[in-house]
């Protein structure tokens, strides 16, 4: 029997554009116009426009629609969560990835292996998307974007425990959080809303149509309102903006705001620094450390391959766990603070 | 502890002064003695005391992680009292299932996953106080002072333990703190002189008060709160022999110097050695850094010929036969503990004189600059010290006259020249206005970036330091780059920014935090100076290298020779 790589490696691995498979003929997440792709999240950096065709859950679809115009791709096609479908002979299988709303793993099957690629995702609770489903594969494709032991992310609890009781202290003072438009806003403010926050809550006008896009999703957010009609400096209110906007001069309109950023990467000092932040909040939208290689260990896959991150440690770790690791170096994905 | 960590934590994400200040003004009022003291201390001098740590936290944190995500976690933070905090096992994972240790499936402590169930109909945050994580549950944490005092006795050996106990009952901001506080490198954004100012302004006194006495005092300060909280009388330092807090002068920009008035100021050359203070009391003379260090010990030739009651202010350099030797010269003699009597033939040490703060008990510190000039002038005819000699006065008749002087400095093998308003008193710090330096116009060089190299603390995500090189013929008659200087400053964050991109998308090889990149990209380095050098593989070493410019639009073929380089040195 060949080993596991090159059984998997006969028909997925990385070319140019990204992750391909051949007797399929399509790639997962491409970072360059192909014939045909899947598309695991909404996310710029893995839904990119000039597909041939995509194939992705509706709620994707919708996403890149309302991102990248109607004409993004040649062709939408919807696939549901669990049902399947064959493309020259691979299965293909959409299961929720827990990472944004209509995120999803990849479940391909092909001569007798499961490979599962998880495009990015999380373990933890999120109000707005569908709960991370554990596939059992012979090959797990897994992101490592926060693939160093120094990242814990604390319960959200604890972080909006944080943002509540800051609010509570500075009532003269706005709160400006920074934060990735797609998927984290929209979590923040229903994590908000979860614990009992009902004032409106301030949008930048560039965190707007995708919280109106999840508002026509059917996702209810509470009131939003935003910046550029506000009546006065917005003392004592929760803004929330583009991280770019932090910053900007956008922000002198606010009384004396206290910035905050919500990111994973806020569990390292240097980082929240050097976003000048005042308030860093330890909120993700990707699995930590010990999430990551949990889940790895979960799976039961014995072949493990790296996307993208900080690859080196996990795969260093997935050799301590008894598995193969190996790193594909895609590029062409940022880091979650880099929208 | 926990109020120190969280004071610790506060000051690292509060980028304003003023909130800085109120923040460690509140701990210390807030904060009873002796633990405010010692906070004091850490955030000034560090502790009085030292540790074998490096060795200990090494072997310390290898029963908790394997080495090599260590090594990587640590390349990554940049900071290696951050990252043990970081990746300690939490007091709650200690609980749940035992992760193994490293080597045996995981490697680090796993906590079962958490999921955050929807909370109820609850109107109320999860947990109450202001955003600080607590220690674990229930377990009061140890009071700083009796870390102190632990800390103070404890045999070499006992160490490793006393800190795994105190890692192991502490929150990823306590874990941080604590090794913050023993490694000694705080990083929280606050000078000495910042925690000094928060003391003073407990009850409206001004950073110089405490200065003034600060160097009488020791750890834990219980006199100096004391007398801050009209508790006890000033502490008595007149005639103890302490440093006084030395007045520092501005860089001189074109723009100062075009509104410079010149007719009020004096100028002296700027020497090219180390300041120091020389206080003479009871018939022996200490010698002080510009930090307040002693270091008088290395300086016994200067030392022997200081006996009066005075406190001056001057340049320690190398002289011979009334030459100023090269600042190497000096560096031979400097962070020694002893000196060799054949060191002291070869390098002979000496003080220029350019101050006279107090003169047997007078303090002269109000005294306009031309006065105490003047009483340093008849001080230094009567008393005659050895080795020593005065920072001459320079004469120009006028501004252009002055200028020409400053432009000849390079020529002369002269620093540069120091301005010096004539009717300032002596004030310590840095004001604005009175003393300015105005340094010789810097060499540059077009160079070629051979390595980048992630920075720490806030860069530790950046690669912000730069290696560059110049060509030169190598054996064969190709061209090759070869390394001359290594700069991480002189750009704007936002090059940074574009410097980082542009090295991460250019790399050709990855050595741990070192990358070496294409030879594409040119920066015009800047420089004080070059010298020959035995260590580096160029033969030749900058001064003060800086980057001046980034030149995106130059072929790296066009960069500078090493001869252009080798050309500089001065004789």
């Amino acid at each position: 029997m060949p080993p596991i790589a090159q059984k998997f490696e006969s028909w997925l691995k990385p070319d140019g554009a990204g992750l391909a498979c051949a007797p399929g003929a399509f790639h997962i997440d491409p970072t360059r116009a192909v014939e045909r792709a899947i598309i695991t999240h909404g996310h710029s950096d893995h839904a990119r426009p000039g597909h041939g065709a995509v194939l992705a859950t509706a709620e994707t679809i919708a996403i890149m629609k309302a991102r990248l115009g109607p004409n993004a791709a040649g062709s939408f096609q919807e696939l549901r969560y669990g049902e399947s479908l064959t493309l020259g002979g691979v299965t293909v299988r959409l299961v929720p990835a827990g990472h944004i709303l209509g995120s999803a793993q990849v479940v391909l099957e092909h001569k007798g292996c499961r490979a599962v690629v998880s495009g990015d995702y999380k373990r933890r609770f999120d109000p707005k998307a569908a709960p991370f489903e554990l596939v059992a594969c012979d090959l797990f494709v897994t992101e490592a974007t926060f693939g160093l032991p120094v990242f814990r992310h604390e319960p959200d609890a604890r972080e909006i425990g944080r943002l509540l009781a800051s609010v509570a202290a500075n009532a003269d003072r706005t709160h400006l959080i920074g934060a990735y438009g797609l998927g984290k806003i929209q979590r923040i403010i229903a994590l908000l809303r979860a614990y009992g926050y009902d004032r409106p809550i301030w949008l930048h006008g560039a965190s707007q149509p995708l919280c109106d896009l999840y508002a026509a999703l059917g996702i209810r957010l509470g009131e939003l309102r935003l910046v550029s009609e506000a009546p006065d400096k917005l003392p004592g209110e929760i803004v929330l903006c583009p991280p770019s906007a932090l910053k900007d001069r956008w922000s002198r309109r606010l009384t004396d705001p206290v910035t905050a950023f919500a990111s994973g990467w806020m569990r390292v000092r240097g980082r929240a620094r050097q976003h000048g932040v005042e308030l860093p909040l330890v909120i993700s939208d990707h699995c930590d450390w010990p999430e990551l290689i949990a889940t790895i260990a979960e799976t039961g896959a014995e072949e493990v391959w790296v996307t993208h991150g900080r690859e080196d440690a996990l795969v260093h770790q997935i050799g301590l766990m008894g598995k193969r690791g190996r790193a594909l170096a895609l590029v062409g994905y940022e880091e979650e603070d880099a929208e | 502890m926990k109020a120190f960590a969280d004071l610790l934590d506060r000051l690292t994400y509060s980028p304003s002064r003023n909130a800085k200040l109120r923040l460690m003004r509140d701990y210390f009022r807030a904060t009873p003695d002796p633990d405010r003291g010692w906070a004091l201390c850490v955030l000034t001098d560090g502790l009085p005391f030292s540790f074998p740590l490096r060795r200990t936290l090494t072997e310390l944190v290898a029963t908790k992680i394997d080495p090599e995500l260590f090594r990587l976690s640590r390349d990554y933070v940049g900071d290696t009292a951050e990252t043990i905090a970081l990746v300690w096992p939490d007091a709650s994972s200690l609980n749940s299932d035992a992760p193994p240790p490293c080597g045996e499936g995981l490697g680090v402590g796993v906590a079962t996953i958490a999921t955050i169930p929807p909370p109820g109909a609850s109107r109320h945050p999860p947990r109450q106080g202001e955003g600080t994580t607590t220690e674990s549950e229930g377990k009061p944490s140890p009071r700083l002072s009796s870390i102190v005092a632990e800390l103070a006795l404890i045999g070499r050996n006992d160490l490793g333990p006393r800190l795994e106990t105190w890692l192991d009952g502490l929150d990823v901001t306590g874990r941080w703190a604590l090794l913050k506080l023993l490694t000694g490198a705080l990083r929280v954004g606050v000078s000495a002189r910042l925690a000094k100012t928060a003391v003073a302004d407990m009850a409206g006194f001004t950073v110089g008060d405490i200065e003034e006495v600060w160097h009488a005092l020791t750890p834990p300060y219980e006199p100096l709160f004391a007398w801050i909280e009209g508790r006890a009388p000033r502490p008595d330092v007149a005639n103890a022999p302490v440093f006084r807090p030395l007045m520092l002068s501005h860089p001189l920009e074109a723009a100062d110097w075009a509104a410079l008035a010149f007719d009020q100021f004096s100028a002296e050359w700027k020497w090219d050695g180390i300041r120091v203070q020389i206080v003479g009391a009871d018939g022996t003379a200490r010698l002080y850094s510009r930090t307040g260090d002693e270091i008088g010990q290395s300086f016994p030739d200067v030392t022997a010929g200081l006996r009066f009651n005075a406190v001056l202010d001057g340049e320690l350099l190398v002289l011979r036969g009334g030459e100023v030797a090269p600042f190497n010269d000096l560096q031979q003699r400097l962070n020694r503990k002893g000196v060799s009597k054949r060191q002291m033939e070869q390098f002979p040490a000496h003080v220029r004189l350019y101050d006279l703060l107090i003169d047997d008990g007078e303090d002269l510190r109000q005294l306009p600059f031309a006065a105490r000039r003047a009483r340093l002038e008849t001080w230094h005819a009567r008393v005659r010290p050895a080795r020593t000699d005065l920072s001459a006065l320079i004469q120009a008749a006028d501004k252009d006259a002055l200028q020409a002087l400053w432009a000849a400095t390079r020529a002369i093998g002269i620093e540069g020249i120091m301005l010096k308003r004539r009717d300032s008193p002596y004030v310590a710090g840095r004001p604005k206005g009175l003393w300015w330096k105005w340094k010789r116009a810097p060499l540059t060089l077009d160079c070629v970036l051979m390595y980048a190299q992630r920075g720490s603390g806030k860069r530790s995500s950046y690669y912000s330091d730069y290696t560059f090189g110049a060509w030169r013929q190598a054996d064969g008659g190709a061209l090759e780059l070869v390394p001359v200087g290594k700069a991480y400053f002189g750009f704007t964050d936002a090059e940074l920014l574009e410097i980082d991109r542009w090295v991460r998308n250019n790399t050709t090889e990855s050595f741990g935090p070192v990358r070496a990149v294409a030879p594409r990209l040119v920066f015009e380095a800047a420089f004080d100076a070059v010298q020959r050098s035995t260590r580096h593989k160029s033969g030749v070493a900058m001064r003060f290298p800086r980057i001046h410019r980034i030149r995106w639009d130059k072929p790296a073929a066009e960069a500078d020779r090493l001869e252009t380089l080798m050309a500089m040195i001065e004789a």
